[in-house]
């Protein structure tokens, strides 16, 4: 296994525009797709003969498609608002990390073939040839993109460079050239039903496993039920809730909600994922039938209601494109939002006072929060401007003592990215990851030497195994990240107390 | 690329993963291990066993609760946690412990 061989960036009071370093990062590339991987999503096995006509037709397909991804192409007036404000240039030093250079990669390429000027005075303004070498350049640095958007808030005209970032990549999957990480998660998840290729019968050993624990703990018998029909809630969440830590702490903490809300819920073998990494890859199509089987989950088990757990990219899909992609959802109880996220749940119990919570589980804790891109930049909670930076905060305030915000200019819409978002979470990328998340890191030390912060919640799958693996590269501690239901679950006073029969493995021969 | 081992040539994939887990034999992850700088001890190949144990019954690793509670069983409440496991295996139970067993890499969120 190829050992670290790049050095980590060091932490100081601030994180200092740095001096450009031309091609810093242009050895950096991730493993390509296989047949096995592409196929599935209806993407040709491997780069095809043809490639280049193939490209700029499909970058034609796209600029017909989506207006929005040619107003991106044509307005930058090279302003240099953008140039210090993302992560993997700050990181990095390398020009091409810039969100402007990151978009005229592919932008010299759109005025080439597709405006009269470049077409015939290229020189003049800066069109280029679509050849192998800026294709290489393509594939190289649109996976040094994490999709999180801050760029595009310090952008005058707004140009979201994710948005180019997934036209790169669908131009370069449709010619046989995706990246193997999303790609092969993607064809589990047609496969299986989840990112990790989580078989029922696992993941139904995994939550029983989970009703043991929290009744060896509290003796109340909290249910994690599996494809329960005519439950009334549907929760839809990370699959990694079920596999990784701290991620399954906040699933267990859901749990605990559910039980002391009194409602009733399951989860869903078929719908047994949240993220949606069809949005990554900039794929309608594969964004599409994954999201589709939320529907069918739901339409086969009856609910009444959708609830999704902690995945940043997930609640962007399931706030913003969910009822265009799979709806209508007619068939749900009007009187909840669809989708609802768990924080926007567990904080309407929270207020309702149906939840007794005892902070002082949580006092040997000080708490900051990361607010993860997709939820900060992409979505809302609760019927509020701005609930989505408030409800989260609200529910770690109502179950904590001690919490500090990181500085301003580094949460709520400003927030920056763990370094791992959008597809970039694969151990090929581990030097972007680690460069990537200084902005983060340093904050974090800030508000940790300031207000003797020791842990830092986040509400998505991706940020929490991101941070368990960089936090360490500077010098900090995996375990520093936390769930926010995790939190809650510690927090939480299970009064709704349970028969004895209700007990995992009431009945069954107990042999230890 | 592969691991040369008792005259025979284990194929790997690029992240050094086996190739085909009927392959597998002990020298595989003692091969991988020294790679890695570390020398298996009995502790290491308790966890080696039971992974391929659960993959042989569900097709999956199994998550990091499921793994540290039969571990807590079997050696003692004391060991039942994640820490001890990345104090075996350094690059974290789910991917380095995985590799060693010859099971294929654990994708996702994770």
């Amino acid at each position: 296994m190829a050992k670290a061989k790049f050095e980590t960036p060091e932490l100081s009071e601030f994180v200092d525009v740095p001096n450009i370093e031309e091609g810093a990062m242009a050895h950096t590339t991730c493993f390509v797709a296989k047949p096995e991987h592409q196929e599935p999503l209806g993407f040709p096995g491997e780069k095809v003969d043809d490639w280049h006509d193939r490209a700029i037709e499909k970058m034609g397909d796209l600029l017909s498609r989506y207006r929005s991804f040619r107003v991106y192409l044509d307005s930058c007036v090279k302003c240099g608002s953008c140039t210090d404000k993302c992560h993997y240039f700050l990181g990095t030093k390398d020009p091409k990390n810039m969100p402007v250079g990151r978009q005229d990669l592919l932008r010299k390429v759109y005025r080439r073939y597709f405006t009269f000027a470049g077409k015939y005075f290229p020189k003049l303004v800066g069109a280029a040839d679509l050849t192998e070498e800026v294709l290489d350049d393509w594939y190289s640095y649109f996976h040094q993109c994490s999709q999180c958007r801050r760029c595009s808030v310090f952008c005058p005209y707004g140009i979201d460079t994710a948005e180019i970032s997934m036209a790169a990549r669908e131009i370069m999957a449709q010619v046989g050239v995706g990246q193997k990480y999303c790609n092969e998660i993607i064809a589990k998840v047609f496969k299986i039903g989840n990112n990790l290729g989580l078989p029922g019968p696992a993941l139904a050993d995994t939550l029983e496993g989970l009703e043991e624990d929290v009744y060896d703990e509290d003796e109340v018998a909290v249910k994690y039920p599996l494809d329960v029909k005519g439950a009334d809630i549907l929760l839809v969440t990370p699959s990694a809730d079920f596999f990784a830590e701290p991620h399954v702490d906040g699933l267990i903490g859901y749990g605990k909600v559910f039980h002391e809300a009194g409602v009733s819920w399951t989860l869903s073998t078929t719908a047994s994922e949240a993220a949606n990494f069809g949005m990554f890859i900039g794929s309608y199509e594969n964004m599409r039938r994954i999201s589709l089987r939320v529907r069918e989950a739901a339409l086969e088990l009856g609910v009444k209601r959708i609830v999704f757990g902690e995945c940043g990219h997930a609640w962007r899909v399931a706030y913003s494109f969910l009822n265009t992609l799979a709806g209508p959802f007619d068939f749900l109880d009007p009187d909840y939002p669809v989708p609802q996220h768990i924080c926007e749940f567990t904080w309407n119990e929270i207020q309702q006072g149906t939840l007794e919570l005892d902070k002082s589980e949580n006092d040997d804790k000080t708490l900051t929060f990361h607010d993860s891109c997709n939820v900060a930049r992409a979505t809302r909670m609760g019927d509020t401007p701005g609930g989505q930076f408030d409800i989260p905060r609200n529910v770690i305030k109502a179950v904590c003592n001690n919490f500090y915000d990181m500085e301003w200019d580094t949460i709520h819409e400003r927030t920056f990215c763990c370094g791992g978002g959008g597809g970039l979470l694969t151990d090929d990328l581990m030097e972007i990851r680690v460069k990537g998340a200084l902005p983060r890191m340093t904050a974090l030390q800030n508000v940790m030497n300031e207000k003797g912060v020791t842990h830092m919640a986040a509400i998505c799958a991706i940020c929490k195994s991101q941070f368990t693996k960089v936090l360490p590269y500077y010098g900090m501690d995996m375990y520093q990240i936390v769930s926010v239901h995790q939190l809650v679950s510690d927090a939480i006073v299970l009064n709704r107390k349970t028969p004895p029969e209700e007990a995992p493995g009431y009945g069954e021969d107990d042999d230890d | 690329m592969a691991i040369e081992a008792n005259g025979k040539v284990f194929e790997t994939d690029e992240e050094g993963y086996l190739v085909t887990l009927a392959d597998w034999e002990p020298v595989v992850a003692e091969e991988m291990a020294k790679e890695d700088d570390l020398e298996l001890t009995d502790e290491h190949w308790d966890i080696i066993n039971f992974l391929r144990e659960y993959y042989e019954e569900y097709q999956i690793a199994p998550a990091v609760r499921v793994l540290t509670k039969a571990v807590g069983k079997k050696l003692g409440k004391e060991k039942g946690n994640s820490k001890y496991l990345y104090g075996l295996f350094p690059y974290g139970p789910g991917k380095q412990a995985c590799r060693f067993a010859g099971l294929p890499k654990p994708t996702g969120c994770i």
